[in-house]
């Protein structure tokens, strides 16, 4: 008795943690500071900065996801370096520079093994979660030459798949890495000219890349990989003059709401809608500049778009029932990336050239905060972790 | 892969499409405007740091061979098949200029 008592005061004694210090993270979120090569963490459940973490390298088009036990963060910077970050102590576990030049990453279905789309030089290279050690190079070679291409649209897929699409050959491939020795890999040709971003349903069954060269979009149904690569929306836009892209769309996640999904089209002060029953197009719905991110609340309900510059300033939000634009927000100069906090009660944005975060009410549109941050780009809350594609 | 083939930029030069480099100062508050948008817009494909991104690395080392005027036209016209656009609806022929000036001779990170 005395002895277990004696022992459990030693057990206190030495765990120097007391309930009041422990903390979950699906409240966290983290924003890239790209200027600084720095992070914020933010927590979502008071709305504040908790603090920052830096010597991350060049964070231009950095992004990030996380761990299946959402305490790492892996962020992808432009430099080609992959950084691993513990969102509770806030420190860099382990950083490497495995590329010249990269645009994002993903995350296995299992957590074991993070994925990293490179342009130079052109591929994908596949990390051990846990240690950051090289677990397989996949060079996307193509052609007679052998020139490798830049990846984009690399997002993780059910089956411990990685899938990707290659700008310069325009081609997606499937890595089937239940072997993460001997990764199997599955290409699809002539899907259409430069694709430049891609996306996966949520429940990881479509993967489809969208087309800059061309109009369009690519289809590959993951359920169904015999069938190919099937195009949609190929008409739209036939004979129009595009105006000049000042900045590419990106195609995140899925912005779905029944049957509809929407997404931003190139070139054109436009959302697209298509009917997900029959991949047909089912809607334009005018917009204020052109549409870089087009992401649904989670409930499905509203669609916030922002837009390329010299409409950078502006945020609008599409009712899905309606197809109807039902508010129109000024945040402030260069609003760059939105995310919803994970029941999407409320919307964080960035806004890059004001040095700030704001925080919006989704049903009332009230801005409720607004925090310093240092030229801040993407927003990603831990919730990704527990969704395919993100 | 000068996709603007050279001799059309001397065409341009010469029909005075665009000016010899002597054009008016950009004023402070506007370089420091271009430099910004740079940085942060240009470096939405060429990487902020202008190491190359979707579109190509715009280092000094790159552009060496590429004249200015060159530079120049690209800037307001971009490239017809490519990914670049022309900012001529955003730029003028002078903040075209300044910035291909700050491009051939490298801007500080």
């Amino acid at each position: 008795m005395i002895r277990t008592t004696l022992f459990s005061l030693l057990l206190v004694l030495l765990i120097p943690v007391h309930a009041a210090d422990l903390r979950g993270t699906g409240d966290l979120a983290l924003v890239i500071e790209r200027a600084s090569g720095s992070i914020q963490i933010i927590e979502t459940t008071g709305n504040s900065s908790l603090g920052r973490i830096e010597g991350l390298g060049d964070l231009s088009h950095a992004s990030a996801v996380y761990s299946r036990d959402e305490r790492y963060a892996y962020i992808f910077g432009r430099d080609g370096g992959l950084t691993k970050v513990d969102m509770l102590t806030r420190k860099i576990v382990k950083r490497i520079m495995q590329a010249g030049n990269s645009i994002g990453g993903a995350i296995s279905q299992d957590g074991s093994l993070v994925a990293v789309s490179n342009y130079e030089p052109g591929g994908v290279k596949i990390f051990d979660a846990a240690t950051l050690a090289l677990v397989a190079d996949i060079p996307a070679s193509y052609g007679d030459t052998k020139q490798t291409s830049k990846v984009i649209g690399l997002v993780d897929a059910p089956g411990q798949k990685f899938v990707f699409s290659l700008w310069d050959a325009d081609e997606i491939w499937v890595a089937d890495m239940s072997r993460p020795d001997k990764p199997s890999i599955q290409k699809f040709k002539d899907i259409g000219r430069n694709p430049y971003d891609a996306l996966i349903s949520p429940d990881g069954r479509y993967y489809i890349a969208g087309l800059f060269g061309e109009d369009g979009m690519a289809l590959l149904d993951l359920w169904n990989l015999d069938a190919g690569v099937k195009r949609i929306l190929d008409h739209y836009g036939k004979g129009e003059q595009k105006l000049p892209v000042y900045k590419m769309p990106h195609l995140e996640g899925w912005a779905m709401a029944g049957q509809y999904a929407f997404v931003p089209a190139v070139g054109r002060h436009e959302v697209l809608v298509i009917d997900t029953r029959n991949w047909s197009e089912a809607g334009r719905i005018k917009v204020h500049g052109q549409p870089i991110f087009v992401m649904a609340r989670p409930d499905g309900r509203h669609v916030w778009v922002n837009f390329a510059i010299p409409n950078n300033d502006t945020l609008q939000v599409i009712d899905t029932q309606s197809l109807k634009i039902i508010k129109k927000l000024q945040p402030g100069k260069g609003v760059l990336h939105m995310e919803f906090e994970p029941r999407g009660e409320e919307l964080w944005a960035s806004i890059r050239d004001d040095d700030q975060l704001v925080v919006y009410d989704t049903e009332s549109f009230e801005e409720r905060v607004r925090l310093p941050a240092n030229k801040p780009s993407g927003i990603f809350a831990t919730v990704r972790a527990h969704k395919t594609g993100l | 892969m000068l996709k603007t083939p050279l001799f059309l930029v001397s065409l341009m030069l010469v029909s005075g499409l665009i000016s010899e480099p002597a054009l008016a100062e950009v004023a402070a508050s506007r370089q420091s405007e271009l430099m910004h948008l740079l940085k942060q817009d240009c470096g939405s494909c060429h990487g902020m740091t202008l190491k190359g991104g979707l579109g190509p690395a715009l280092l000094p080392a790159q552009l060496e061979g590429k004249p200015t005027e060159y530079l120049v036209v690209t800037i307001l016209e971009g490239h017809a098949n490519t990914a670049m656009p022309g900012w001529k609806t955003m730029l003028s022929a002078d903040d075209a200029l300044w910035i291909a000036r700050q491009l051939k001779q490298g801007i500080s990170q």
